[in-house]
């Protein structure tokens, strides 16, 4: 297969698992990804010996994620809104036992049954918890195909590197549409041996144990000082953003993912009438860019927070900014993308027009 | 010895290598800790079945050789410490998913013999779904299921396999199957799906019917080598503590009450026997 492709965004994911080197998939059919499951039953097996299974449910899927990364191997899943919810439980299991393994949510309209239209009102399950007690996922917010890829052999990287979930936190319309990606070549799909690793208890070793058990509350406490500190590593070592024509903005945009794009468009479209705006697309939202929006809150006016949600990331720029000038928040919820023109119109009623 | 002796560890063990030093020697030895299992108390109760297992599993991977071999998946019940006492790589899973744990691992290492071990509440219970479908799949895993007929770690509250008419703390008036169903046999369940190779219903509450118990463990880690499917081994076993009974009338009343709607015996044979 040719390394440069017309693909779509669930497609490049798919192909991206197989060319890192993935040992396993584990998934269930939800809409707007099954073409991940599909295209892996059919071209995963036969290049590269990865184990694809259709499991029974996404509590099935994630829990064979977790016995299956226990063993030390690359290992994910992937669903839309409604399947990960059911796989909270599991990923917080995940989360306490430090299992790298990689998770993708194709973000849906919610909430409930929802519809099968892009959405990112995941926002919150992702970012801040999402399963019971304290714990983080790294998470990666494309916003081309090309990212769908890329994110795919990054977020394996940074999974091993901190014994982390790491979960690509994407959209319905970016799973479906198709644009040109430049994959990476296949990688070998070599299995080193991992000190703490399920493998088979050998003399040289004592046995290994996979668990998130502790029933005594200061050993369990420990447990959580330890996860918090390695969550501190990350927040300090793992940020990512794109900032597009910043330097001499008086507006700025904050929006990540496919809505980023969309601003980038309606940023243009200010400029061409003279309001200078700039973009800032937070690209992995944990850790979160907190600082990079705090010192460009110093430079210009005001913020438009824009989001396919009620507004859940907003809460972040909010904190970033820290009450040093007003944060707007623009969103369309449901399943509904909204237009270049519609963020324009909002660019100037909320950050020019109002900006009190 | 006193009082304060007895208690006394150190002088205990003293005491014993003086006094046994004679007929502790290798040739007179019919009975040793099994290497699989660690040096540690175990936190069951006094009588429970749960350390009985154990203790045969231990052996069977002991006489077998496979100690570098095997992996075992415990979720949550009372084993959800069996991790502490098995010396063998494991991994604990959420309430009810260790058999789709232990998928997980049986599919990327597929040459280890990889072994769940699960109690009525979890895997009759929450962990229907995952329990019916690894079965039907045929996963070549070895699925060890105690049944005491109550949640045990909770504190005895109703299981599906609770009896009729049997208390729990959620049924204190007795189980009543017109408003709390049926006991599930679940092992007769699994033994209809194509995707089981040998499945077979023992106990451990007397002498010879653990030495069954240890023969069925062993021929399922054998089968398991075969890779014909899912062996599924129920123990019908007893919760002294929740039960409210002593040890050995738990098993008087696990041989009066339990056994007449769980029978011992095998349900499905390899080559389709049964
Ligand atoms: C999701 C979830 N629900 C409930 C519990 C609480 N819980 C722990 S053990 C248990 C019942 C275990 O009973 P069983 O599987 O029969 O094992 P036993 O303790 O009798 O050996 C329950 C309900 C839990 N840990 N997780
Ligand atoms: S509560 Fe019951 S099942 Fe649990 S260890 Fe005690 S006797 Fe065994």
């Amino acid at each position: 297969m040719k390394d440069l492709q017309l693909m779509k965004g669930n497609e490049a994911l798919a192909e991206a698992a197989i060319r890192a080197g993935c040992d396993a998939y584990f998934g269930y059919p939800i809409t707007p990804q099954s073409e991940v499951l599909e295209y892996l039953s059919r071209e995963a097996e036969n290049r590269t010996g990865m184990v694809v299974l259709q499991a029974e449910s996404e509590i099935a899927s994630i829990n064979m994620v977790y016995g299956a990364a226990g063993t030390g191997k690359k290992v994910m899943t992937s669903s839309s809104s409604p399947g990960m919810s059911l796989m909270q439980e599991g990923i917080s299991y995940i989360a306490c036992a430090e299992l790298p393994c990689l998770l993708v949510n194709v973000n849906r309209g919610g909430p409930g049954l929802g519809t099968i239209q892009p959405g990112q009102s995941d926002y919150f399950q992702s970012v801040k918890g999402g399963g019971h007690g304290d714990y983080r996922l790294i998470v990666l917010a494309p916003a081309t195909v090309q990212e769908m890829a890329d994110f795919v052999k990054l977020g394996f990287e940074l999974a091993f590197q901190y014994r982390n979930p790491v979960l690509i936190l994407t959209d319905g319309a970016l799973g479906q549409m198709m644009e040109k990606v430049d994959l990476f070549p296949q990688q070998e799909r070599k299995f080193e041996i991992l000190d703490w690793a399920l493998t088979g208890k050998v003399k040289e070793r004592n046995h290994n144990i996979i668990t998130s058990l502790n029933l005594k509350a200061e050993e369990m406490e420990i447990i959580n000082i330890h996860l918090q500190k390695k969550y501190k590593e990350i927040e300090k070592n793992e940020i990512r953003y794109e900032a597009i024509d910043c330097d001499d903005a008086d507006y700025l945009i904050v929006a990540y993912g496919l809505v980023a794009r969309i601003c980038t468009k309606a940023a243009h479209l200010a400029r061409e009438k003279g309001i200078k705006v700039g973009v800032l697309r937070p690209i992995s939202l944990f850790p979160y860019p907190y600082e990079i929006i705090n010192k460009l809150s110093d430079q210009v006016k005001s913020i438009l927070d824009v989001e396919m949600s009620a507004g859940q990331m907003v809460e972040d720029v909010r904190l970033a900014v820290n009450g040093k000038i007003p944060v707007k928040f623009y969103g369309r919820m449901g399943g509904v993308v909204p237009g270049p023109e519609e963020i324009l119109k909002a660019i100037e009623e909320k950050l020019v027009g109002g900006a009190a | 010895m006193n009082e304060k002796a007895l208690i006394d560890d150190e002088h205990f063990e003293h005491t014993l290598r003086c006094e046994h030093a004679e007929i502790i020697s290798p040739e007179n030895i019919v009975y040793e800790k099994p290497g699989t299992l660690l040096d540690v108390d175990m936190h069951y109760c006094p009588g429970c079945g749960h350390g009985v297992v154990h203790r045969i599993l231990a052996e069977v991977i002991d006489e077998m050789g496979i100690q570098s071999d095997v992996i075992g998946v415990a979720p949550v019940g009372c084993s959800v410490l069996a991790y502490n006492y098995l010396n063998i790589d494991f991994s604990e899973a959420a309430h009810g998913r260790a058999s789709a744990a232990a998928t997980g691992i049986k599919r990327v290492l597929p040459e280890k013999y990889v072994f769940s071990y699960q109690g009525d509440g979890d895997l009759a219970a929450i962990g229907t779904g995952e329990t019916i479908h690894t079965c039907n799949r045929g996963e070549n895993i070895l699925i060890l299921f105690i049944n005491n007929g109550i949640y045990g770690m909770t504190g005895g509250q109703m299981a599906p396999t609770t009896l009729p008419g049997m208390k729990s703390t959620t049924s204190p008036f007795g189980r009543d199957v017109a408003t709390m169903g049926n006991p599930l046999k679940i092992t007769e369940l699994v033994a209809l799906l194509p995707g089981t190779y040998y499945v077979t219903r023992q106990s451990v509450h007397k002498p010879n019917n653990v030495r069954k118990t240890k023969k069925a463990i062993q021929k399922a880690f054998e089968l398991q080598k075969d890779n014909k499917g899912t062996c599924f081994i129920e123990i019908v076993s007893n919760c002294p503590s929740n039960w409210k009974m002593t040890p050995i009338e738990s098993n008087h009343w696990l041989e009066e009450n339990m056994l007449p709607y769980y029978p011992l015996g095998d349900i499905k044979l390899p080559n389709g026997r049964n």
